[in-house]
């Protein structure tokens, strides 16, 4: 955090000459950052507010009834389930792999799973425990009304990459609890329970409510496992938008895919407007 | 809680701690890592087991058919190609600007991170709808201007500049990241000076003193931008484009099995590509 002031003081001399030279080399990147990322969000927001040429709120409306909000509340509540099941079990995970001698295998497959997802996700879960699915004929799960392509199935698949990835958020943590605390308060007569309760959560709460952003971030966002696997069996915003794009709409109402996007980035930009804080406080703890 | 911890063990204070005590495994913890290791291995084994299943018994059939499916060349070379293109444009777009900032204005560090940041907040697919609209309705206000023609041949199906630009800045996040790591674990101011005062030229300075220094953090941005694109579905898909993820899903209509093995395929290819990036990173750290 101190590192700009060192950076600065190390490069004194010669400074007035450096920083023009500097500011010129990352202009390349801002104005591309600015082309290709800000005027399409810009066409985006302009987008959201005309219909057939008027100047109105009817997109932004319409992306707020019926099945569009169904499909927005939809992704909401599948991405809360995910993120906090997610966080609980990568928690678990974490603790249980930290100290141990598997801790470095878990980790590095952490990282590896925890960047899997799309459609060949989709797939291994298809096959796995889709209608015709290896695991479904063989537990004859078909007959009990089993059904991969719904709300907990989607749940199931999405854990797949969320669990990795709380592994790899918690893990720092969890090394950050000094093995004197749990000894110090021991020593007092502190239970194991009383310990958590009282130091290991209290000191956790930041990550841990980093990491349900976290992963609700990722399970807000993902289209293709959704895609590929229910197609729109189950309401979710992403399928509501690309269906959108794709023409699947009444003529006229083709800005209604930017209202919704609209809509999906306001949701993002409050669930990292809680992150970022609490990842800065997190790290008080973690030196 | 602070000053309890009069003397914090330097190293590794966590993997020594109680060891005598937890050295033996406990019973919850067994039971947390046969749930993770059937959780997470089921599927691939199930995978693997549905494409090699067969009515006569045992088949290797559905890997041969990968190679004949029609369009399983071109839509890999595809996503290769535009893997190859993303890597060397977000490279030669970040690390001037990181070595920029790093050098002599560090005061831009802080709008880099956050420029760099930005899209991890905005979801892919809404960012795509924003692509899909300007390409639409470019066309319409520049038809008099030369930007037509570019924007037409963006969209090249054979090779989609426009897809490298999208990947570009879904990919900035990652590669600011790992550059940043890089560029925080050497002194390159000192080096800079170092070279300079030594007489090196600046190509000569960035390209046999920054890069070689830097070459674990470029590899793992290159690695981690290539398992994205590979795997990258959402804008391809809303844009029209074939690279191989919409290929993929494209196959599984009509050839399940196949479908599954190339999927698996993929699956193998991106691990390698992302074991390859995690042991980068631990061997830097």
């Amino acid at each position: 955090m101190s590192l700009p002031a060192g950076t600065a003081s190390a490069s004194a001399p010669g400074r007035s000459r450096r920083r023009s030279r500097g500011w010129i080399a990352t202009v390349p990147l801002l104005a591309f950052v600015a082309i290709v990322f800000g005027a399409p969000l810009v066409v985006l927001l302009g987008g959201t507010f005309v219909r057939q040429g008027r100047i109105t709120g009817e997109n932004l409306a319409e992306s707020l009834q019926g099945a569009y909000l169904t499909a927005l509340i939809g992704s909401v509540k599948l991405s809360a389930t995910v993120a906090v099941l997610g966080t609980i079990l990568g928690t678990f995970l974490a603790q249980a792999v930290v100290t141990s001698r598997l801790r470095e295998a878990v980790l590095t497959a952490s990282g590896v799973l925890a960047n899997f997802g799309g459609v060949p996700l989709a797939f291994a879960w298809i096959a796995t425990l889709g209608n015709s699915g290896v695991v479904t004929r063989l537990l004859g799960l078909g007959e009990h009304g089993w059904s991969l392509y719904n709300f907990w199935g989607l749940t199931l698949v999405y854990l797949y990459f969320s669990v990795p990835l709380m592994v790899l958020v918690i893990t720092p943590a969890l090394d950050g609890l000094r093995p004197q605390w749990r000894e110090a308060a021991l020593n007092n007569g502190a239970s194991a329970w009383q310990f958590w309760r009282y130091v290991g959560v209290p000191v956790l709460t930041p990550s841990l409510l980093g990491g349900v952003v976290l992963l609700f971030g990722s399970a807000f966002a993902a289209y293709a496992t959704a895609a590929a696997m229910v197609g729109t069996t189950v309401p979710l915003v992403t399928l509501q938008i690309a269906n959108a794009l794709t023409g699947n709409v009444l003529i006229g109402h083709e800005n209604v895919a930017l209202a919704l996007s609209l809509d999906m980035i306001v949701v993002a930009g409050l669930v990292m407007a809680v992150y970022l804080p609490l990842q800065r406080r997190s790290a008080r703890w973690l030196r | 809680m602070a000053a309890l911890t009069p003397a914090p063990i330097a190293g590794e204070p966590p993997a020594s701690a109680g060891r005598g005590r937890r050295g033996r495994p406990r019973a919850w913890r067994v039971a947390v890592l046969t749930l993770a290791a059937l959780y997470f291995l089921v599927p691939m084994a199930a995978s693997f087991w549905f494409t090699v299943d067969d009515p006569q018994g045992f088949s290797v059939d559905a890997y041969g058919q990968i190679f004949s499916a029609p369009g399983f060349g071109s839509s890999l070379l595809l996503s290769l190609g535009l893997a190859v293109a993303t890597i060397v444009l977000v490279l030669l777009l970040t690390l001037p600007a990181m070595l920029a900032v790093r050098l002599g204005a560090p005061r831009l560090g802080p709008v880099l991170e956050v420029v760099c940041t930005l899209p991890l907040v905005v979801p892919p697919i809404t960012f795509v709808a924003g692509i899909g609209t300007v390409l639409r309705f470019g066309p319409e206000y520049l038809a008099r201007t030369p930007f037509y023609q570019t924007i037409i041949a963006m969209q090249n199906p054979s090779f989609p500049v426009v897809l490298v630009l999208a990947y570009v800045v879904l990919t900035l996040p990652f590669v600011h990241r790992s550059l940043d790591a890089g560029l925080r674990a050497m002194d390159a101011p000192t080096l800079v000076e170092a070279a300079r005062n030594c007489g090196a030229s600046w190509p000569h300075v960035v390209f046999r003193v920054i890069v070689p220094n830097l070459r674990s953090a470029l590899a793992s941005a290159s690695f981690l931008t290539l398992a994205l694109v590979l795997g990258e579905f959402t804008v391809a898909r809303l844009l029209s484009f074939q690279p191989f993820p919409v290929w993929i899903v494209y196959i599984s209509g009509s050839q399940a099995q196949v479908s599954v093995a190339v999927s698996l395929f993929s699956l193998l290819l991106t691990w390698l590509v992302l074991l390859a990036v995690s042991v980068a990173g631990r061997k830097r750290s």
